[in-house]
């Protein structure tokens, strides 16, 4: 498990119905990209999240298949439509296995 | 002009480097595209694909692809040692066919973005990024 994985995720608290609104996601992540060498000279293996991927009340928004040229602290700015209240639920896959998960509301007003 | 040794050698060497080192990376490229697209034409057209001119640090590039119809979106590199950056696919619920991001480049390239539109057929724009401090660790 990489440590100190911490992910932020920024979602407006109130929509419309039907509106779209900005989302912006940002996980904190070193992403090796395998190409970097210690001081050895040994490479340092590949070690990134290879994919993020946005669901409002269990349907997709985003599906994002990443290699190791998205850079360290992933970032992520999309736009989603908000058809009802509900809960984005944002996640992260690890090389490593791990699964990183957050979740936001969002209430219609 | 005399051709010496020197400077057949140098030229030799030369042709063989401008010629090698992008036939390696577009050889990946090209496998990627294929894959994605399954062999077909790709056009121009329903895809924008944002970079900056210049890239001050090579290891967080900022980009923004955006379409009004597409399915997916594939980001490629050209010059890095492996071309692949992202596959974006936009779920029912995406309000707009677009994406930011920041990424990697190990030094001035063109950045590729290849749309699959919801009719089947695939777009693609492609922008030269200058970067002054490559970005892949080196």
């Amino acid at each position: 498990m990489a440590s100190g994985v911490k992910p932020r995720v920024k979602v407006p608290k109130t929509a419309a119905v039907g509106e779209a609104v900005t989302i912006k996601t940002l996980i904190s992540h070193p992403m090796e990209s395998g190409q970097r060498k210690d001081k050895d000279g040994n490479t340092i293996p590949r070690s990134i999240i290879n994919r993020f991927t946005c669901d409002f009340n269990g349907e997709n928004v985003l599906d994002v298949k990443m290699e190791p040229a998205i850079s360290t602290n992933p970032f992520f700015e999309f736009e989603a439509t908000v058809p009802e209240a509900g809960e984005f639920k944002f996640t992260w896959y690890d090389d490593d296995g791990s699964v990183y998960e957050e979740t936001k509301t969002i209430t219609i007003g | 002009m005399e051709m010496t040794r020197r400077t057949a050698m140098a030229t030799g060497a030369c042709a063989v480097l401008i010629s090698g080192l992008p036939m390696r990376a577009s050889a990946a490229a090209e496998g990627m595209i294929a894959e994605f697209t399954g062999g077909a034409a790709i056009g121009e057209g329903d895809i924008t694909l944002t970079t900056p001119e210049i890239a001050e640090n090579g290891n967080t590039v900022p980009i923004e692809v955006s379409s009004d119809n597409a399915v997916a979106i594939m980001v490629l590199a050209m010059g890095n040692p492996t071309p692949g950056v992202a596959n974006f696919e936009f779920g029912t619920l995406a309000a707009s066919r677009a994406a930011s991001t920041r990424i990697r480049l190990a030094g001035t390239q063109d950045v590729v973005a290849i749309a699959k539109l919801e009719d089947g057929s695939f777009v693609q724009a492609s922008n030269t990024v200058k970067v002054t401090i490559g970005g892949c660790g080196g």
